[in-house]
C-alpha cells in the first residue's frame, strides 16, 4: 500500500475514538438534564460538575482527533 | 493550514532564541487591550446604576467569583485575580479568533500549553504554601488496601502530572477542530460555486455562531479545572 | 453534488506538505515570550485595576441596598411601636371609662338603697303605730262589746222571765256560751 494511502486511512481510523466522546457527552448532558427535571432544586449545584465531566469525557475524543492531525501532518 | 501560519512581523533575539514579534504576537496584545479596554473603560462611570458595558463587566465578574466561591469556598477567593486573568485572558483569544481574518492564539498548542503549565506551577506552589508537605497526601488516599497502595499513588502521580497536557490539549483541540471545520465549509463553498454553495455558507453562518458558545465554554472550562485544582491544593482531603 | 463536495475536499482541504504550523518547535520561543508578556501585562492590569474597581462598585451597592433595607425596616419597627402606643391608650382610655360608669352606676345603687330602706322603715314605723291603734281600739271595742251585750242579754232575760237577773248572773252565763 502507498504510505499517504495508509496515512489518510489511518488519520480516518483514529478519528473513530469521537464516537466514544460523543456517546459519552451525550449521556452526560442528558443525564443531567433527566435528573435536573427531576429535581429542579438540587441542578445549580451540580451543574459544575456536568462541565467537568463533560470536559473530561471529551478530552477523550480530542486526544484522538490530535492524533489524526498528528498522522495527517 | 495557512490560517494557522505565524508570519514574523518584526524580527526579535534575546539570548540567543528568536523571539520575533508574529502575528500570532500581535493578537495576544490585541486580546490583552480589548479585555482591558473592556473591563476598565466600561467601569469608568462607577455608576451604583449600571451602564450596558458596566453591567455586563459586573455579570462576568460576578460569574467567576461565584464559580471560585463555590468550588475553593472564601478563602479560594485570594486566587481570585489569576482564575479571573486566566478567564478572561482565554476568552477574548477564543472570541477574537472567530473574527475572519484575525489569528487564533489558543489554536497553537504552544500557547495552550505554556498557560497550562502556568496554572499547573501555580496550583503546585499554592498547594505547598498552604499545606506544607502534607500537600503528598493527596497522592495517598485513603482506604486503599495496602496491597494497591503502590499502584494507585503511581496513578495518582501521573494523572497529577498530566493536568497540564488534559488542560492544554482540551482547548487547543476544540479550536483547531472548529477553524479546521469552518475552513473547510469554506473550501465547499469555493468548491461548489455560485450554484450550491449556499449550503454550506448557511451551515458556516451557524457553525459560527456554534463556535462563539464553544469559545466562551472553553474559557469557562479553564477556569473551572484551574479553580478544582485550586480548591485541591487549598482543602487537604483527609 | 456529491462529487462536487468530494472534489472540493481534496483540493481544499487536503494537508499541505509542509505540515500544521502547530508543531513546528521554531515558533515556540517567541509564541512563550509573547504570551508571558501579555499575560503578566493582563494580570497586572487586571489585579491592580480592573478588579478592585469592579468590586468596589458591586461592594458599594450591595451596601446601598443594605442600608435601605436597614432603615426601611427601622421605619417599620417605629411605626409599629407608634401604632402599640397608640392602641394602648385606646385600651387605657376605654378602661377608664367604663371604671367611672361603673363607680356611677355603684353609687347611685347605693344612695337608691339607702332612701328605700330609710322609706321603708317609716312606712314600717307608720304602719307598726296604727297597728298598735288599732288594736287598742279593737280591745276597747270588744270590751264594750261584752258589757254592751251583758246589758243587752240582762234586759232580754228580764223581759222574757219577768225578774231581774244581777249582772255577775249574765255575765258568768255569757262566757259560759261564747267558750262553748
Amino acid at each position: 500500500m502507498d504510505p499517504a494511502t495508509a496515512k489518510l486511512i489511518g488519520a480516518g481510523l483514529a478519528c473513530t475514538g469521537l464516537i466514544g466522546a460523543g456517546i459519552g457527552v451525550g449521556t452526560i448532558f442528558g443525564n443531567y438534564l433527566n435528573g435536573a427535571l427531576r429535581n429542579p432544586s438540587a441542578a445549580d449545584s451540580q451543574r459544575i460538575w456536568m462541565f467537568v465531566g463533560a470536559a473530561m469525557t471529551e478530552l477523550l475524543g480530542l486526544l484522538a482527533f490530535v492524533v489524526a492531525m498528528i498522522i495527517l501532518q | 493550514m495557512h490560517q494557522f501560519e505565524l508570519t514574523k512581523k518584526v524580527p526579535l533575539e534575546l539570548f540567543g532564541y528568536d523571539v520575533s514579534f508574529t502575528n500570532s504576537s500581535l493578537w495576544m496584545l490585541i486580546a490583552v487591550v480589548a479585555a482591558s479596554a473592556f473591563l476598565i473603560m466600561s467601569m469608568r462611570g462607577r455608576s451604583l446604576v449600571p451602564t450596558r458595558f458596566q453591567s455586563m463587566a459586573e455579570v462576568i465578574y460576578e460569574f467567576m467569583a461565584k464559580t471560585v466561591r463555590d468550588v475553593c469556598g472564601p478563602e479560594g477567593m485570594k486566587y481570585f485575580p489569576f482564575v479571573f486573568t486566566i478567564f478572561i485572558f482565554v476568552f477574548f483569544a477564543n472570541v477574537l479568533g472567530i473574527i475572519p481574518g484575525s489569528f487564533t492564539t489558543t489554536s497553537h498548542i504552544s500557547v495552550t500549553f505554556a498557560l497550562a503549565l502556568t496554572v499547573f506551577v501555580f496550583v503546585t506552589l499554592v498547594g505547598f504554601k498552604t499545606q506544607g508537605v502534607g500537600y503528598l497526601k493527596m497522592f495517598v488516599p485513603e482506604g486503599v488496601p495496602l496491597l494497591l497502595l503502590p499502584l494507585i499513588v503511581v496513578i495518582e502521580v501521573i494523572s497529577y502530572f498530566m493536568r497540564p497536557v488534559s488542560l492544554s490539549v482540551r482547548l487547543f483541540a476544540n479550536m483547531l477542530a472548529g477553524h479546521i471545520l469552518l475552513k473547510v465549509f469554506a473550501g465547499f463553498v469555493i468548491g461548489l460555486g455560485l450554484v450550491g454553495g449556499w449550503a454550506p455558507l448557511a451551515f458556516m453562518v451557524g457553525f459560527t455562531g456554534f463556535e462563539l458558545g464553544i469559545a466562551m465554554l472553553q474559557a469557562f472550562i479553564f477556569a473551572l479545572l484551574t479553580c478544582i485544582y485550586l480548591n485541591d491544593a487549598l482543602h487537604s482531603h483527609h | 453534488m456529491i462529487a462536487a463536495i468530494v472534489a472540493a475536499a481534496a483540493t481544499h482541504a487536503a494537508p499541505q506538505s509542509s505540515g500544521m504550523p502547530q508543531f513546528n518547535p521554531a515558533f515556540y520561543p517567541s509564541q512563550i515570550f509573547w504570551l508571558a508578556i501579555s499575560f503578566v501585562v493582563l494580570y497586572l492590569l487586571m489585579s491592580r485595576v480592573a478588579l478592585p474597581r469592579i468590586g468596589e462598585v458591586i461592594e458599594e451597592r450591595r451596601d446601598r441596598i443594605q442600608r435601605d433595607i436597614d432603615s426601611a425596616e427601622k421605619a417599620k419597627r417605629e411605626t409599629e411601636k407608634a401604632l402599640a402606643g397608640y392602641e394602648k391608650a385606646l385600651a387605657d382610655a376605654r378602661g377608664r371609662a367604663s371604671g367611672m360608669a361603673k363607680e356611677t352606676r355603684d353609687k347611685l345603687t347605693a344612695e337608691v338603697d339607702a332612701e328605700k330602706s330609710r322609706v321603708d322603715a317609716q312606712v314600717q314605723a307608720k304602719i307598726a303605730e296604727a297597728e298598735t291603734r288599732i288594736t287598742a281600739t279593737k280591745t276597747k271595742a270588744m270590751a264594750s262589746i261584752g258589757e254592751i251585750a251583758s246589758d243587752i242579754a240582762g234586759a232580754v232575760v228580764g223581759k222574757l222571765t219577768g225578774s231581774d237577773a244581777t249582772p255577775d248572773e249574765v255575765k258568768k252565763a255569757l262566757l259560759q256560751v261564747s267558750s262553748k
